[in-house]
């Protein structure tokens, strides 16, 4: 079982004549890590995995894997493995020649291919399937016969450009557990591209959340979730109140935001935003629904907000409160399902409250469209 | 079963009356056009050639004696061949599948150039630039080619030219021009089949197969070729039967000493006015290159129903 072999992208650009469709992108992805590129289609996270694949070459800027610079060398040549959005099994063969055709091209004989392709199939569980089409199979079955595929000239890094997005929602959370545990079975370097949030959280020991050919915020799913860099990735990352307004107060760690229609609320400042703000610039505060609470009393404190209820919706786990506060400012509650009937009537004005600590401030900046 | 229920939501969708004016007028060209023509050449080659008085009377019978004259010539006797019009048939028949091997090498490369750079403008002018030509008349295009391979025409001249040659070859007695002329006569039936599979192979096997460390020669081998199967064969089995049944082609472009089989045809049905002989020397060649294409299709492991596609 190899470690995994880190890559590293050294100030990559990419340029399709006029259009950068990677501008500077500097990552390191350790050895055996479950790496994502997150962001909206079109921004550049499918042309990074090319690039580091062979496909394409950067304009400027390095790569290299496992320390060897990659310049010229075809995809063939690198101890790479892609697996494409729609898989590109090969219709015509049958699902053992398909695992096995990397071995075909470095003229393995048919006994070794096909013993081979039986280990595989036995890891995907699809053992007895090889003489199948790959049209006779599931589509959860050929995601899986795609892996196998790709694992079986053993390469040190897989490359997944959104290989679940064609499959059904029972079926895509239940490939997420498998691929994470197919990682740590062969521990070698993922790469996966997906503009799906939950995969990138679920799997991913780190995500690179990307917007327009920009990288903007490398680090855990949960800090991406938690601590958010930029304004772009709060609101692509997960859902989010906006509040927008002035700084009105810088202490130590917090900061008191003027808001335009919510009065004035407190905010913590994190790491990667200290002294990126000062005292009577524009900010952006970010408060997630599920952080707002319902408070008891009718305080009128730096930490909460008062607001009507428009209606709520039933998801399921939780309840979806929609109010609209001074102004008609729109807010978004997420109260967990424990037995409750109801949250609150309709026209109801309820106080909400929150910890400072779960609120972000940041400077003004792009969001995330919607 | 499946049938009916094609044919109820046929009238489902097109109406009663709209439904049945379509119907009515398939049926009409499948029973007027294809298996009524058919069938009395059929029934016209078992027959004597006699004179219209004779017609109907009691000499009027069924008989093989049209058959036998390709076989045995007029020899009564049946012991010598008639090898002049048997060596006619067979050197149409493997020329033929000389022109349609000639034309899948020809157009493969062309087909998979035109299916892969798909939606360029460059390719959409290509296409139409190689379908301009085929606006003109087969005969017009023919004498064309009689005039571009003559002795002085433009191919010898330039080869003089280039000092390639210091005589005119005479490419029509060597049957070059003929086989030049069959080859482009139906190119566009072998290129277009062959472009819209390969147009719709999926771009993402070539770069898996690619990324695995396949050569440009297995990609072609094990993916393209394979997916463009049912495309070649359908190119394939038009070219061999529209060659074999050329006539044109070989009139103008064929040497003195050539004679294509549909020529023969031709002959008996045009210039000794015997229909019934015509008649035969027709249904042997349509047998034959049906059984042909059909032992082939079975070769290559293709289905009557992946060429309908």
């Amino acid at each position: 079982m190899s470690s995994g072999v880190a890559i590293d992208l050294e100030n990559v650009w990419i340029k399709f004549g006029d259009f950068v469709a990677v501008r500077e992108a500097n990552v390191n992805i350790n050895g055996g890590d479950f790496f994502s590129f997150l962001g909206p289609s079109g921004c550049g996270k499918t042309t990074i995995l090319r690039a580091i694949s062979g496909f394409l070459e950067p304009s400027d800027g390095r790569i290299l894997i496992g320390g060897a610079d990659m310049a010229g060398i075809g995809p063939n040549k690198r101890p790479t493995a892609l697996i494409f959005q729609n898989l590109a099994l090969f219709p015509l063969m049958k699902v053992w020649e398909n695992i096995a055709f990397s071995m075909e091209v470095a003229g393995a004989s048919a006994a070794e291919r096909r013993k081979r392709a039986d280990e595989l199939l036995d890891m995907i569980a699809l053992d007895g399937q090889g003489d199948k089409l790959p049209s006779e199979l599931s589509g959860g079955q050929k995601q899986r016969v795609a892996i196998a595929r790709a694992l079986c000239a053993n390469p040190d890094v897989l490359l997944l450009d959104e290989p679940l997005s064609a499959l059904d929602l029972k079926l895509r959370q239940h490939m997420r557990t498998e691929l994470r545990e197919i990682r740590r079975r062969v521990g070698i370097t993922f790469i996966y591209i997906t503009h799906d949030q939950g995969e990138a959280l679920t799997m991913s020991d780190t995500v690179a959340v990307m917007k327009s050919g920009v990288i903007d915020q490398i680090d855990t799913g949960h800090n991406i979730y938690d601590h958010p860099s930029t304004p772009f990735v709060a609101s692509f990352v997960g859902e989010n109140n906006l509040f927008r307004g002035k700084i009105k107060q810088i202490s130590g760690n917090e900061a008191v935001i003027s808001t335009r229609r919510s009065g004035d609320l407190l905010a913590q400042i994190t790491p990667s935003q200290v002294g990126k703000l000062s005292v009577g610039n524009e900010a952006m505060l970010f408060i997630r629904p599920e952080a707002l609470e319902l408070s008891d009393s009718k305080a009128t404190g730096k930490t909460s907000i008062s607001a009507n209820v428009v209606n709520q919706e039933f998801e399921g786990n939780s309840f979806s409160v929609f109010l609209e506060g001074d102004g008609g400012k729109q807010i978004k509650m997420s109260v967990p399902n424990l037995g409750q009937d109801n949250i609150a009537a309709a026209g109801e004005n309820l106080s909400l409250r929150y910890d400072a600590a779960n609120a972000v401030v940041m400077p003004v900046g792009e969001l995330a469209s919607e | 079963m499946k049938k009916k229920m094609i044919f109820s939501e046929f009238f489902k969708n097109n109406g009663v009356v709209m439904g049945s004016l379509l119907m009515g007028l398939v049926g009409f060209w499948l029973v007027f056009l294809i298996v009524l023509p058919q069938l009395s050449m059929l029934d016209y080659s078992f027959r004597f050639n006699l004179p219209p008085a004779e017609q109907g009377g009691p000499k009027d019978v069924y008989t093989l004696s049209n058959y036998q004259q390709l076989i045995y010539g007029s020899d009564t006797t049946r012991q010598t061949y008639n090898t002049v019009d048997l060596m006619v048939f067979v050197r149409t028949i493997i020329a033929a599948m000389a022109v349609t091997i000639f034309n899948i090498f020809l157009c493969y490369p062309l087909a998979y150039f035109l299916g892969q750079s798909k939606g360029s403008g460059f390719v959409r002018l290509l296409v139409v630039l190689l379908i301009i030509p085929y606006w003109i008349n087969e005969i017009l295009r023919a004498f064309a080619l009689r005039i571009i391979f003559g002795d002085s025409g433009l191919l010898n001249e330039a080869l003089m030219l280039l000092h390639l040659t210091r005589e005119p070859i005479d490419f029509i007695r060597q049957d070059i021009a003929l086989y030049a002329g069959l080859g482009y006569a139906y190119i566009l039936l072998m290129l277009f089949p062959m472009y819209n599979v390969i147009e719709s192979l999926d771009r993402n096997q070539i770069e898996a197969a690619r990324d695995m460390g396949a050569s440009w020669l297995r990609i072609h081998r094990r993916i393209v070729i394979p997916h463009a199967k049912p495309g070649i064969a359908s190119g394939a089995t038009m070219v061999f039967m529209l060659s074999a049944g050329a006539l044109a082609a070989p009139q103008i472009l064929g040497g003195p000493s050539s004679l294509w089989f549909t020529q023969l045809v031709y002959q008996w049905f045009n210039d000794s006015l015997n229909w019934q002989q015509g008649a035969a020397y027709a249904i042997v060649l349509l047998a034959s290159t049906i059984i042909i294409v059909l032992t082939v299709m079975k070769a290559f492991k293709v289905n009557m129903g992946d060429i309908g596609k």
